[in-house]
Order: structure tokens, then sequence, then C-alpha cells
């Protein structure tokens, strides 16, 4: 193992330390949400205690101070993700609210009956519901690109389908079932060469991978805090400034107008447009400072920690025999699928939770996917750079379990 | 024996068991033991689905009682299943509409019972109720 400096980085989740049912916490349903460092906390606590008001709207002093942290975590963002302007980035609620914003407009400014929405079979629900919806709406066709038995797309599918009639293509970055990390590059290049625009969902990647919107060229780029160490309720659309420009706002009310009058209303310039209401001020504190704790751990090399452990887990649940992994991508985050014989996998995770581990079962919000492989669940461990290789080794003990009560 | 009756029984059984592992060993048993339902039923006219598991009940009114019959894909719901089945079935109505359904928290089993385990059993004590319902306004 590299000298990740796990037990020093533990010391920062107080959360980890703790029991359950008399045994030690293991976490490992970090792709359902990551655990908060004590720094984090302390941000949002400390937003309450010195900094609460509301924002853009005062002139006094709180209100200054609170807009100003607000503004630079913006503009912390437009550098975390190397995006051109932080007039392209958005505070939204997370990963679900973004991608429904530019289902709704966009969809209602350049999608109309007979185009094509293109979207894959691993989506989670909030990149496939919003698409389905929104071409029910407008008269157009979800085209799905299929995969293959390993959990990548199928590539030769993809190319096929896109189409001067297709209006967008919406792919997530990483599966959260699977944990494949798609070609988006690829896909966005290919689809660039017929004009059009790719949204990713960075849900999954953003925590592991990093993200780099100038170099995928992608034109949106949607990611949750809660997933990556900041609270919930706060997250992030990027979005090219021509298209943001040109959609209409998602929702109306406070700060995203310019002038309202009894005759009409004019519109806030970006990134206002997109952000009526009160923003989740204390959410913004919290993300901040999650950025900046594993911008000092560095990307690199949480990837090559995160790395050893999924190879351990790998190498561990393979060798126990009768566990099928789902998803055996070449290119995979720190996440893993699986089924253990023929025990249901409710009745596996009831079991591995009395184990004191906290691993996720069901259909994980990707029910197209799992009935692509008909199952009806799977259980999935998801690894943060906060866990270890022994928690590993007491997820193969309850596991082992699990065989000899169903067995 | 009235509803109360087999609930005061099933509190002495699981009282006897000193951990959670014999629980569950118990409730697995159960679950393998549950008369499996008509096939004819397992289908999805008589599914109560979670996103976690999968239950499949059915209800039958003869002279003035109530019998369930119901299967579901995971066995330690199957068990629980089969507990629920124990204590309301072959009884009137009005019995089962009156049941207070406490003795599940009494045997620690209440987790099982909450909305977000989505296992299908909420659902499949309120289906229940609402067989009872039905057939009493049968008459």
């Amino acid at each position: 193992m590299t000298n990740f400096p796990v037990d020093l980085i533990r010391k920062d989740f107080p959360i980890l330390n703790q029991t359950v049912y008399g045994r030690p916490l293991v976490y490992f349903d970090n792709a359902a949400s990551t655990q908060k460092p004590v720094q984090v906390i302390r941000a949002i606590s400390g937003y309450y205690e010195t900094d609460n008001c509301n924002i853009h709207r005062g002139v006094h002093y709180l209100s200054q101070r609170a807009t100003e942290v607000y503004e630079d975590t913006r503009k912390q963002i437009r550098q975390f993700i190397n995006a051109a302007s932080s007039q392209e980035i958005i505070f939204t609620r997370g990963t679900t609210e973004s991608i429904n914003l530019v289902a709704s407009s966009y969809g209602k400014q350049y999608v109309n009956p007979g185009d094509e929405v293109i979207v894959s079979v691993m989506e989670h629900h909030s990149n496939f519901v919003p698409w389905q919806l929104m071409c029910q709406e407008r008269g157009a066709k979800l085209r799905i690109i299929p995969i293959v038995e390993s959990g990548e797309l199928d590539m030769n599918a993809f190319r096929g389908m896109v189409n001067e009639r297709t209006k967008i293509i919406a792919i997530t970055h990483v599966s959260n079932v699977l944990g494949t990390i798609n070609p988006v590059k690829e896909i966005i290049q290919h689809a660039h060469t017929f004009g059009i625009p790719v949204l990713v969902d960075g849900a999954q990647s953003i925590s592991h991978l990093g993200a780099d919107v100038k170099d995928l060229d992608c034109d949106f780029y949607c990611f949750s805090g809660h997933k990556m160490y900041a609270p919930m309720g706060i997250g992030v659309l990027y979005g090219k400034e021509k298209y943001l420009d040109a959609m209409p706002p998602y929702q109306s009310g406070g700060e995203m107008i310019k002038e309202v009058h009894l005759s009409g209303t004019t519109f806030n310039d970006l990134p206002f447009k997109f952000e009526a209401g009160t923003p989740n001020v204390e959410g913004v504190y919290g993300l901040r400072v999650a950025i900046s704790y594993i911008q000092e751990l560095g990307m690199e090399n949480i990837a090559v920690y995160e790395k050893e452990l999924l190879d351990y887990a790998t190498e561990k649940l393979t060798a126990m025999g009768d566990i099928r992994i789902i998803g055996t991508a070449k290119e995979k985050t720190s996440l893993i699928s699986f089924l253990i014989g023929s025990i249901h996998p409710y009745d596996a995770g009831v079991i591995i939770d009395k184990m004191g581990i906290a691993v996720r079962t069901g259909h994980h919000c990707a029910m197209p996917l799992l009935e692509w492989y008909k199952i009806p669940a799977t259980v999935r461990a998801s690894f943060a750079f906060y866990n270890t290789t022994e928690e590993i080794d007491l997820m193969v003990e309850a596991i082992l379990k699990v065989k000899q009560m169903f067995g | 024996m009235t509803i109360a009756e087999v609930q005061e029984q099933v509190v002495a059984e699981f009282s006897l068991f000193e951990d959670w592992m014999d629980k569950y060993n118990y409730l697995i048993e159960m679950g393998r033991s549950l008369p499996v339902i008509d096939e004819q039923y397992k289908t999805d006219q008589f599914v109560i689905s979670g996103c976690q598991s999968k239950v499949w009940l059915n209800a039958k009114y003869l002279e003035g009682v109530v019998y369930f019959s119901a299967d579901s894909d995971a066995i330690i719901t199957k068990g629980i299943v089969n507990l629920l089945i124990r204590v309301l079935s072959g009884h009137s109505p009005d019995e089962i509409l009156d049941a207070d359904m406490d003795f599940i928290d009494q045997i620690g089993l209440r987790e099982h019972l909450s909305p977000t385990r989505s296992n299908g059993l909420t659902s499949m004590i309120k289906q229940m109720k609402l067989y009872a319902l039905a057939f009493k306004s049968r008459g």
C-alpha cells in the first residue's frame, strides 16, 4: 500500500469513530453520501455563529461578508473544475436539480417534436426520468445507449444513434451501480462533430476523478456536494455560457430578476438568472471547505489509494468463489456491486448491517440497468479515501456469515 | 386463540433468543417453512413492491374468517410475512381491523416495518387490513 495517511484522515471524520450493534462502524455507502470532515462541520456551524444573513441583498456588513464568501466559492469552483468563467457556475440543490434545470430549460428552447435525446441504460433515475418526461412533453424520442456484459457502454451502438435529429446527449461519467468510468471525452468529441451538446452527470465521479470541463469540453456538468464530503442540499451546474444565455429561466422569484413591472419581467444576468430565491448559503460555506480539503489531499493521491482499495476488495471477493461481481469494466472507481450465490441482496444486507457494516442493497435508483442484467438488486460497497483494507476484511467476514446463515 | 394471544405467544418465543443471530436464524427458518402462495397469485396484480424486496399477498374469505397467503423473494422478508400471517390469518375482519401490531416492536423487528426499508412489509400490513375492510363491507 502507498503511504496515504488514512489514520490521520480518519481523525477528521468524527462519525467514523463509533460502534453500531456493538461493533465498529464500517461505512461503505459512500456512493450514496460521503461523511463530512470536522472542517466542513465547523464551517457550517461557524456560518451560523458569525455570518448568517441573506446574501446579495443587504448593504450591511454581515450580508457583504457572506456574499463575498458565496461568490468567492463560485470562483473556487470555477478553478476546481477548470471552467472558463464563474458565470458558468450555477448553485443548485444537487445533481438532480441541475439535470432537471437543463432538461426543462434546454428542452423548451431547443427540443421539438421528432427530435431525439440520447441517454444510456446505466443512468441513475435522476439522469433518466427528467429526459424521459421532457421527451414526452416535447414530442421527442428518448434513445438509450446499451451496454455490454462487463458494464461498459456499447460505443458502436452509440455512434450509430447520433444523427441530425439528436438535440442533446446526457451521460453519466461513472455508473453508481457498476463503477464503470465512461469514455465521456470520446462521446463528447463524437457529439460535437454533429454540433450536439453533451451533459455529463458527475455525481459519482467528482470525488474520485475530479473534473476538468475544459479538457472534457462538455457543455453541461452536474455534481452534488454531499457526495464529495460537503453538506447535503448544495450542488452545482456548470454550463457553457452560450447555452445558459439562450436558455429560459427554470424557476422564478427573487434574485433572478432584473426588473419586475405589472406589464412584465426582465431577467438577471448569469449566473443569477438560474438562482431564484434565497440560496443554500451554509451549503456553499461547507462546499468551499470540502473542496479545499480534497485539494489538499490531492486528487491523484486519492485516486491511487482508492484504486488500491478497489483492487483489494475485488481480489478478496473473487477469491470467495461464489460471488458474482456486477460491473467488471477495465476502468472503474472504488465501487463494487455484487451478488452472493443465489442469496437475495436484502437478506444479505440485513445480516451485513448487523455486523456493523453499512452497504447499500436494492436497485440503486437504476432500474433500467438492473432490468438489463435481469437481477432485482445488488449489494453495493462503495469506498472513500477514509476506508481501509482492514474494513474490507470485516466485510468479507460478514459475507461469510451471510453464506453460513443462508447456505 | 385471539390475535392478542397469538401475539403473546410470538413474543414469548422471541424472548428465548439470546442474540440477533438466533432471531434471524429463526426468521430464516420461518421464511423457508412458509406455505408458498399459489403460483396464480404470484403476479403483478398481487405484488407489493418495495425497492428492496417484493411481497405477494392474497386473501380468501370463508364463513366470516379471512385467510391470507403470501410470499416474498427475500427469505427474511418471507419470515416476517409468515409471522404476520400467523397473527392475522384465521380471524374475522373486525378482529383484523382492530389488531394492534405493537408486538413487532416487542420482538425487536420494528426496523423491518419502517417505511424507509422499502421491503413491502409496511404496505403488506396495510393491504391485509384493506382486505379485511373489503370483506367486512361485503358482509
